[in-house]
């Protein structure tokens, strides 16, 4: 992964390295208007590093719970039919993908 | 394939020293995947155990499968590892058609078991394997390249996906590096496997059957200058998937490595892909970009504490683990350590319990599974457990011997007639006409037809030299094409030819 800049501001290769891993084809410049608003979103986010939280303890859910399991049960599945009706393209009762690139086998 | 320069193995030893370190996925028995109730059966038809969870669309919330994470722990407590009081999922984010989702729901840094060990036996010397850690993920899709011309992904046109296996519970176990095992590293990766298996056929988490990838193996390998305080650049061997691979890789890479050295080139760190036909490795995707995954915990899924109690009741529960069965099983055999080495070497401890199981004594089981059956297992280039013969089988065959309805070599070739499909030792023995033969008439003519054949030696023999009667017997063996029995014949002729 590419630096951060310095003071966190999000630069133009980071977005380029971003578009890439998300498989948008960004032109030179999307890159700097999206730099530009992207930095901007972030900085409205980072307001919250303004809040006291020293005496709150870290969590990544609303509600404190743990163990939320299902049972080991087979359930029946989706129609064939149904599942292949939202692949944008099927061949063979499979979703028919675009060849794979950057990889070599 | 390989067009790589490779050094003699036992040349590149006096100079490198390898480290070696494996990464194993383990596809859990379930009867539903990890996240959602579709079914885990292999082998289905494409794209019919899917739903709007494993298929990721809008909307859809996972729950995590208790049965997964209870085969997880126990694993590691097998394994002796730490079970974590707090883990959770992360996702790990990359695109690829395999995943429909755009991210694995992974573990990252709160993995479930953390910090165990595996002891293998290796030529009568113990290597201890450090185990970093074992967490729970869920498998990918299967893609199908089209378009090229060996369905690899060179030269495809367009991919072809099944998601049937994407969501199926998978269990990572992560090594950490193993330095110090020198020429025994090839057979110490081979071991670890073995053993891992072991363990987890014995836990009945998996079937564990490496030609479903229900067992797949990722084998890092490097090598550094002998007494070099730093290790040397890894490679990260992907698509091993037999037990004998997992060897053969290492040394492969171990060879072709001194060359990359030699030449005073540098390892790339990479990861490459396994041939079993060549035995070599060959270039994947670069790792480079690969490794940005952005994870992130897992905001669907809650976190799994287990506590105390929960751990107690599994750990408790846990199976007879197979070091301790082997110790056991040692001593019902009355075998040495050594020969119980060679068992667990071939893969065949399982195999042979089960054969002795099913009624054949414990010497006659080893027999066989180490004699005939391993020549073949090693002529077809596969695994002792991948033969087309069941220990049921096996001890089927024994028990015909036994029976005296054939010896060992019509037993021979009643095993080529099990293993080409033909049905079970009796039936093979039946169709192919195997038994052996009574003192029919058919024998008593073979018998008379050998010494009048053979003037000579049956003169020596009424002259008291009772030894030269071995000849005989063979040419009676001959003439019956093995189907006689030799003690017999030798009976037979002893009444003809000696006076008592």
């Amino acid at each position: 992964m590419s630096t951060p800049s310095p003071k966190g501001r999000l630069t133009r290769d980071e977005v380029a390295h971003l578009a890439h891993l998300s498989r948008l084809a960004c032109s030179d410049e999307e890159l700097e208007l999206f730099a530009g608003q992207l930095a901007a979103v972030l900085d409205a986010v980072a307001q919250v590093g303004k809040a006291d939280v020293a005496d709150v303890a870290p969590t990544t859910h609303a509600v404190p719970m743990t163990n939320v399991m299902r049972p080991d049960v087979a359930r029946p599945s989706l129609p064939r039919d149904a599942v292949l009706a939202g692949a944008p393209a099927a061949e063979d009762d499979r979703f028919r993908v675009p060849r794979i690139l950057g990889e070599e086998a | 394939m390989s067009t790589d320069t490779l050094v003699d193995f036992d040349e590149l030893l006096t100079r490198y020293e390898p480290v070696i370190g494996l990464e194993t996925h383990v596809e859990l028995g379930t009867a539903s995947k990890m996240f959602c109730g579709c079914s885990t059966t292999f082998g289905a038809e494409p794209n019919t155990q899917t739903c709007p969870v494993c298929l990721g669309l809008p909307g859809s919330l996972p729950a995590a499968n208790e049965a997964a994470i209870e085969a997880t722990i126990r694993i590691g407590l097998a394994l002796g590892c730490r079970i974590a009081t707090w883990s959770r999922f992360a996702r790990k984010n990359y695109f690829y058609p395999d995943i429909p989702k755009g991210f694995q729901t992974s573990q990252y840094d709160e993995p479930l078991c953390t910090a165990g060990h595996l002891d293998v036996e290796v030529d009568g010397e113990i290597y201890r394997v450090e185990i970093e850690r074992v967490h729970l993920e869920e498998d990918t899709g299967k893609n199908l390249h089209v378009g090229g011309s060996t369905g690899r992904i060179h030269g495809a046109d367009h991919s072809l996906v099944d998601y049937n296996r994407a969501g199926i519970p998978l269990v990572e176990i992560v090594t950490r590096p193993v330095p110090g095992a020198g020429a025994k590293a090839p057979e110490v990766a081979r071991a670890y496997v073995t053993e891992l298996r072991e363990i987890l056929l014995a836990l009945g988490v998996s079937e564990v059957r490496m030609e479903q990838g229900n067992l797949r193996c990722d084998v890092n390998t490097s090598l550094a200058p002998t007494g070099s305080l730093e290790w040397g650049t890894r490679t990260e061997t992907k698509n091993v998937n037999s037990l004998r691979s997992v060897e053969r890789s290492v040394r492969f890479e171990m060879r072709r490595q001194a060359a990359v050295l030699d030449a005073g080139e540098r390892v790339v760190q990479e990861t490459r892909h396994f041939h079993e036909d060549t035995g070599s490795t060959s270039p994947g995707r670069s790792k480079e970009e690969a490794t940005d995954y952005r994870y992130f915990p897992e905001p669907d899924l809650v976190p799994i504490a287990p506590d105390e109690e929960w751990v107690e009741k599994l750990r408790v529960a846990l199976p007879e683990l197979p070091a301790a069965r082997r110790v056991r099983l040692q001593q019902e055999w009355g075998i040495s350590p050594t020969e119980m080495a060679w068992l667990v070497n071939a893969g065949a401890v399982e195999l042979v319990s089960d054969t002795v199981a099913a009624g054949a004594s414990p010497g006659d089981a080893r027999k066989w599974w180490l004699g005939d059956l391993a020549r073949r297992a090693n002529d077809a280039g596969t695994d002792l457990g991948e033969l087309a013969i069941s220990p049921a089988q096996v001890a089927e065959l024994i028990g015909l011997v036994s029976a005296g309805t054939i010896n060992d070599q019509l037993a021979r070739q009643a095993l080529d007639g099990v293993l080409a499909g033909e049905g079970d030792p009796a039936a093979v023995v039946e169709a192919r006409g195997l038994a052996v033969m009574g003192e029919s008439d058919e024998l008593v003519a073979a018998v008379d037809a050998a010494i009048e054949g053979n003037p000579d030696v049956a003169e020596k023999v009424r002259g008291g030299k009772v030894q030269a009667i071995g000849a005989l017997v063979g040419a009676v063996m001959k003439t019956t094409r093995g189907k006689a029995d030799a003690a017999t014949v030798k009976r037979m002729l002893e009444e003809r030819l000696v006076s008592s």
